[in-house]
């Protein structure tokens, strides 16, 4: 028990506590603490510098999005193979959507780009072949936030169909005999029986995919990003990497990290309360 | 006598079958059935176009002829690729990684959720009160990454295998296992009988542990593989690179091709393109080769941490 209790007292207490470094003026040979303090001036920094506001709407434009597409698209598709009968077809779709889950980042990545790509990609071939002009999209600000967002389903929407998968095999059948004595269609069944049937699964799930807002794919960003697309893509979470490692600004980037934390939390906070309120269903 | 049971179940099984399913339900069976098939090609394409285009032949990859099935079937793309020796050094350090990363992630995971799921263990709330405010905030990028430098792991294999051993959704899933299929009173028998904590972990715990094991492994080992960010941060040899950082320069930064005759440049680069292709399937192919055993694990796994506990 002791070396995992160390583990996150080390690796994520202390950082939590390293933290302060926001407040002061980082001087490698003083150290965190010997470092002198200068209050809020790195938050003020932040505040003032114009790509503030490009940082927080790029951050929440295209969290968002991945949310409002990225969260009903599981449940459509659970709520669909929980209709089909045919067992073999079934499983052949849930074993195929399943599987790009398993392909990494850079690999992911990599993929998009050999498909957009303006000259050799296969959409843009098929596009030509089809009489259209070739598109560089990944050079394409517009473009960035629905590539990312769809990428993602793409990758992710068979993993995230499980947990609604059980939740629904879990629902009492006595139901579906007492609506079809009733005479309730298959779709009346399915927006009666199936969806309330879901709902705590789905209030968990967004309350989590909500705490995540503003840590969205860091990874994913950082990769796709080139010098055409930036206006779109640069979130938070990149900025701090390029201020802080790249070029060794320290404080400013923790400041800025800092904040991505604390509005995350608030965030959080927020949905749940707001969840319990509503449905009864929450994190704690 | 078979034919005679099944003729009747199908007799038992008819008067349903004969209350025919009307119009507008037949229709929406339609309408899931059609949306699924779309579904299943979406996904299914890209993968088929990716391993159809690694066997194909240079030119016809980039000349966009490969558009379902492999043209001019060869392997060149993946002899190039084992002729790399950046990638295969790689594949070995990713191997290293991933094996020993899973052995101290599932071991220091199994640690921290056994006492979480005892309800005789005293300080069983504020422990997990610990571990899961993590979940909710952090201290960021920097000051993480000056603990992990003020330990001395930056640019070692250690900076690879310990700051994000323990994922606490994993700790989350291992502990209602533990708290479902682990009855209380085996480990009260086990005080009555005089049996010490430590061998009641190993000669009792562990065997009936063998699923969630095998979940936290999968999961991890999968993690491990596809990982790059902190090599990324933390690494600046090259030879302890694991393979996906290499996977980053030559796929996404795309490292030139230097000073050559424009024929030789064009061979160069239709193998370039052709080589990607070919590295794509060659780094998914451990986990798409477990993929059909595991993933009967990964969704137990995954039901497992959803039930409530």
């Amino acid at each position: 028990m002791i070396p995992p209790v160390a583990y996150f007292i080390i690796f994520k207490y202390v950082p939590m506590v390293n933290a302060v470094l926001a407040f002061k003026d980082y001087n490698v040979i003083k150290g965190i603490w010997g470092s002198p303090w200068v209050g809020t001036k790195y938050f003020e920094l932040l505040f003032q510098n114009p790509a503030f506001a490009t940082l927080i709407k790029n951050t929440l434009y295209i969290s968002f999005y991945s949310l409002i597409v990225g969260f009903p698209v599981p449940i459509l598709l659970a709520l669909a193979l929980n209709e089909v009968k045919n067992a073999k077809f079934k499983k052949t779709v849930q074993m195929v959507t399943y599987a790009p889950y398993f392909i990494s980042t850079v690999v992911m990545v990599s993929i998009i780009m050999m498909f957009l790509s303006p000259r050799l990609g296969i959409v843009n071939t098929i596009a030509g072949a089809l009489g259209f002009e070739a598109i560089n999209f990944l050079g394409e600000p517009g473009m960035f936030r629905s590539i990312y967002v769809f990428s993602d389903v793409w990758q992710s929407m068979g993993y995230s169909a499980v947990i609604y998968l059980a939740a629904l095999s879990g629902i009492d059948p006595s139901l579906y005999e007492a609506a079809k004595v009733d005479g309730a269609n298959r779709f009346q069944k399915m927006v009666n029986i199936d969806l309330p049937g879901l709902l705590p699964a789905a209030v968990i799930i967004l309350i989590l995919s909500v705490g995540n807002i503003m840590a969205v794919g860091f990874e994913k960003i950082y990769l796709l990003q080139n010098p055409l697309n930036l206006s779109a893509s640069e979130i938070i979470s990149t900025y701090v990497y390029k201020m802080g490692l790249l070029n060794a600004n320290y404080s400013f980037a923790t400041a800025v990290g800092l904040f991505n934390s604390l509005i995350n939390l608030i965030l959080l906070l927020t949905v749940n309360a707001a969840a319990k309120r509503l449905s009864n269903t929450s994190l704690w | 006598m078979s034919k005679l049971l099944s003729q009747a179940n199908r007799s038992t099984g008819n008067p349903r079958s004969t209350i025919r399913e009307s119009f507008g339900d037949r229709v929406f069976m339609a309408i899931i059935y059609l949306i699924l098939t779309v579904v299943l090609i979406a996904v299914l394409y890209p993968l088929i176009y990716i391993v159809s285009s690694s066997l194909s032949s240079p030119a016809a990859v980039s000349s966009g002829k490969v558009w379902l099935w492999p043209i001019d079937l060869t392997l060149d793309g993946y002899k190039s690729v084992l002729r790399n020796d950046q990638v295969i050094m790689g594949y070995g350090n990713s191997l290293f990684y991933t094996a020993i990363g899973t052995l101290i992630s599932v071991a220091l995971t199994i640690m921290i959720a056994y006492p979480l799921s005892k309800k005789t263990f005293v300080g069983r709330s504020p422990l997990m009160m610990f571990v899961t405010f993590t979940m909710l905030f952090s201290g960021g990028l920097i000051p993480t990454y000056l603990v992990v430098k003020s330990m001395g792991m930056i640019d070692t294999r250690w900076a690879l295998l310990i700051p994000n051993a323990v994922w606490v959704w994993q700790v989350i899933i291992a502990r209602t296992f533990f708290q479902n299929s682990i009855p209380e009173e085996l480990s009260e028998a086990a005080d009555i009988d005089g049996c010490s904590d430590i061998r009641f972990i190993f000669s009792v715990i562990l065997p009936l542990a063998k699923p969630i094991v095998a979940v936290l492994s999968l999961m991890y080992a999968v993690g491990q593989w596809n990982a790059y960010f902190d090599a990324l941060i933390y690494l600046k040899t090259q030879s302890l690179y694991p393979l996906q950082l290499i996977l980053r320069s030559i796929l996404i930064l795309s490292n030139g091709t230097g000073n050559m005759n424009l024929g030789e440049m064009v061979k160069q680069q239709q193998m370039a393109e052709l080589m990607k292709y070919s590295l794509i399937v060659m780094a998914s192919l451990p986990v798409l080769v477990i993929y059909p055993f595991v993933q009967r694990y990964f969704v137990q796994g995954m039901l497992i941490g959803s039930v409530k506990g």
